[in-house]
C-alpha cells in the first residue's frame, strides 16, 4: 500500500509519484476518470497496475493517496 | 572529437575489466553512453544505490545533506550539531552560503553550535545536555527564530529521544525546536539528508503561522527554492526576477529565514532551482497550498532567457513584456562576454562530476562559450535526474553514476578532457595529472555563477583556469623536447 502523489504535469497528463522509490510515471489508463466517480484501477506507463479507492467526485490535485499494488 | 555511443560503451567495458567480476557487474549498471532520445532512465542506468565496499566514492552522509545543504544556510536559526564536535566544525561555513546580518546577533549560519559528545554522554544519553544547551542558546541568542537539532551518528545508535526534548524545550523557550533525524549512517548518500530536512521543515516549521494572515500578498509574489546562495548565487538570480516586476517573498534556503519560509504559502509560483534537494517540499507546497512549482535554470544566457520566458508565461502580459525587456537589456552585455571568451574557449572538452543538479544545469553555460561536454555524472542523483539529463547531453557522451575515484581517473586518462568540473576531493588528483580543474560545488571560492552577472564571472573563471600558463609547465625543464640543445648552450 504505497503512499502516492497524484498530480497533473505541465502537459496535462496525470502523473503518479512514489517519493521513497523515485517512481514517477504517467497514468495511461484510469478506470473511472470522472465526471462523477474518479479512481479505480490505473495502469502506468511502465505497465504496472494499481488500485485507488474511487472518489465520488474528481479530487483537487495534487493529492497524496494510498493505493494498492495489483 | 567526441565519441559515438559504441566507442563510449567500449571504453566503459575496458575500464570495468579491472574489477572483480561481481563488482564489475554492479558498476556496469551505473555507467552508460548517452542517448538523447531516451525518456526514462530506469531501464538503462541504476542510481541512488549503496556504494560498493572497497571502492572510493565521493558521496557524503545524511547529516551533510540536512545540516550542510538544506538547514545550514537558514540564517536565523541555531543549528545544533548534536553529537561529537567534528561534524559541525568541518561543515561550518565551507560551503560559502552568503548571508546578510550581524553574525551572533541575528544570523547564525556562519557559527558552529555543538553538544560536543563525550564518552559519558554516549553511555548515559545526551538528552539532559541537549535540553540545557537549548535553554542556554535562548539566553545567549534571544533573536534566534528557532533551534534545530541535527543528529549525528551516535544519537541514532544510542537511541536518544530528541523529539521529546524538542517538544518540551519548544514550550519552554516559546520558539520552534526542530529535531532532524539525519544520522549520517542513514540512506546511501546526502540525498536522504535533503529529504529528511525537507520533511522536518514540512512537519515543524511551515504551518506554524497558517492562521496569521497579516502578510499582504500581491499577484506577483514568487518564492525561490533550491538556491543556496553559494558565493551570492541567489542574489544574482533575485535581481533578475525582481527586474521582471515580480516580488521574491522567500528564499529557500540561501540567505533565507524562518519567517520567509512561513510566508511562502502566499506565493503564486514556486521557482525551483535545485530539483534534487527541494523537490520534496515543492511537491508539498503544491499539494497543501496550491502553489505550482517551476524548474528553471539560471546558468548561461541561453538558459536564462528561456527560463525568464518560462517564468513570465505564468503571469500577465506586463510581466511577459518585462521579461523581454530584461533579456534585451542584458543580451548586449552577454554578447560582449561571449565575444571576449569564446575564441579562447571554443571547442574545449569538459567532464563534469558534481552532486545532483549541476551536471545537467551548467551544460548550457559551457555551450554558450562554445565548449563541449563529453562526460557528466552525479554523485547522488536519482533516476528522475537522469530522465532530465539525457536531453541536455550530446549523443554518445559518457554518463557515470556515483563514479569511483578509479573510474573517474581512468576515464580522464582515456578521454583527456581540457577541463574537469568536480569537487575538492577530486581537485588535486587532477591537478597532479596536469589537467585544468574547477570546483563546481563551491565555484572554487569564486561566484556567483547564477544569473547574467554570474555568467560574466563563470566565463572569466573558465578562461583563467584553462588558459593558465601553468599547464604548459607541467614537465621539468630538463625533460622537455629541445632540452639537450639548452644544455649544450650552457
Amino acid at each position: 500500500m504505497p503512499n502516492v502523489m497524484l498530480r497533473n504535469n505541465a502537459a496535462g497528463e496525470l502523473t503518479f509519484y512514489i517519493t521513497k522509490k523515485d517512481h514517477e510515471e504517467t497514468v495511461v489508463a484510469l478506470e473511472h476518470a470522472g465526471p462523477g466517480t474518479w479512481g479505480g484501477e490505473m495502469e502506468l506507463s511502465d505497465g504496472s497496475r494499481f488500485y485507488l479507492e474511487p472518489f465520488a467526485q474528481p479530487p483537487k490535485l495534487p493529492l497524496t493517496v494510498r493505493v494498492k499494488r495489483l | 572529437m567526441s565519441m559515438n555511443r559504441q566507442e563510449t560503451e567500449q571504453l566503459i567495458q575496458e575500464v570495468l575489466e579491472v574489477y572483480p567480476e561481481a563488482t564489475g557487474k554492479q558498476r556496469a549498471k551505473h555507467l552508460m553512453a548517452n542517448d538523447p532520445t531516451l525518456e526514462k532512465s530506469n531501464k538503462c542506468i541504476v542510481a541512488n544505490k549503496k556504494a560498493l565496499p572497497g571502492v572510493m566514492t565521493a558521496r557524503g552522509c545524511a547529516y551533510a545533506g540536512a545540516k550542510g545543504v538544506v538547514w545550514g544556510p537558514v540564517k536565523d536559526v541555531v543549528n545544533i550539531s548534536h553529537g561529537p564536535v567534528g561534524c559541525g566544525q568541518f561543515s561550518r561555513a565551507g560551503r560559502r552560503n552568503y548571508i546578510t546580518g550581524h553574525s551572533g546577533v541575528n544570523v547564525f549560519a556562519d557559527m558552529n553550535f555543538t553538544s560536543d559528545f563525550q564518552e559519558k554522554d554516549v553511555v548515559f544519553g545526551g538528552d539532559k545536555k541537549l535540553a540545557k544547551i537549548i535553554a542556554e542558546i535562548d539566553t545567549l541568542f534571544p533573536l534566534a527564530k528557532g533551534v534545530t537539532v541535527q543528529s549525528e551518528c551516535p544519537i541514532g545508535l544510542i537511541g536518544d529521544d530528541i523529539e521529546a526534548v524538542a517538544k518540551k524545550s519548544a514550550k519552554e523557550i516559546g520558539k520552534p525546536v526542530v529535531p532532524v533525524r539525519c544520522e549520517g549512517f542513514r540512506g546511501v548518500s546526502q540525498s536522504l539528508g535533503h529529504h529528511v530536512a525537507n520533511d522536518s521543515l514540512r512537519d515543524w516549521i511551515l504551518h506554524n503561522r497558517d492562521d496569521d494572515n497579516s502578510f499582504e500578498s500581491t499577484p506577483y509574489d514568487v518564492a525561490i527554492t533550491g538556491d543556496y546562495n553559494i558565493g551570492g548565487d541567489a542574489w544574482s538570480s533575485r535581481v533578475l526576477i525582481e527586474e521582471m516586476g515580480l516580488r521574491v517573498i522567500a528564499q529557500w534556503s540561501g540567505d533565507g529565514s524562518i519567517p520567509e519560509m512561513q510566508t511562502t504559502r502566499h506565493a503564486k509560483l514556486n521557482l525551483l532551482h535545485c530539483y534534487r534537494s527541494m523537490n520534496y517540499i515543492s511537491r508539498h507546497l503544491e499539494e497543501k497550498y496550491g502553489i505550482p512549482y517551476l524548474e528553471y535554470n539560471f546558468f548561461g544566457p541561453t538558459q536564462i532567457a528561456a527560463s525568464l520566458r518560462k517564468i513570465a508565461a505564468h503571469f500577465d502580459d506586463t510581466i511577459k513584456a518585462n521579461a523581454e525587456r530584461v533579456i534585451a537589456r542584458h543580451q548586449p552585455m552577454q554578447d560582449a562576454i561571449i565575444a571576449k571568451y569564446r575564441p579562447r574557449l571554443e571547442g574545449k572538452r569538459v567532464m563534469l562530476f558534481v552532486g545532483g543538479l549541476r551536471p545537467r544545469h551548467v551544460i548550457g553555460a559551457y555551450e554558450d562559450l562554445g565548449m563541449e561536454i563529453i562526460g557528466a555524472g552525479y554523485e547522488f542523483a536519482h533516476n528522475d535526474d537522469y530522465d532530465r539529463t539525457f536531453k541536455e547531453l550530446q549523443d554518445g557522451a559518457l554518463i557515470y553514476d556515483d563514479a569511483t575515484s578509479f573510474e573517474l581517473e581512468a576515464f580522464v586518462e582515456r578521454l583527456k578532457p581540457d577541463l574537469i568540473g568536480s569537487g575538492i576531493k577530486e581537485k588535486y588528483v587532477f591537478h597532479k595529472m596536469g589537467i585544468p580543474f574547477r570546483q563546481m560545488h563551491s565555484w572554487d571560492y569564486s561566484g556567483p555563477y547564477h544569473g547574467y552577472d554570474g555568467f560574466a564571472v563563470f566565463a572569466r573563471d573558465m578562461d583563467m583556469t584553462i588558459n593558465n600558463p601553468c599547464w604548459k609547465n607541467m614537465q621539468a625543464p630538463w625533460k622537455r623536447a629541445g632540452a639537450e640543445t639548452l644544455q649544450q648552450v650552457a
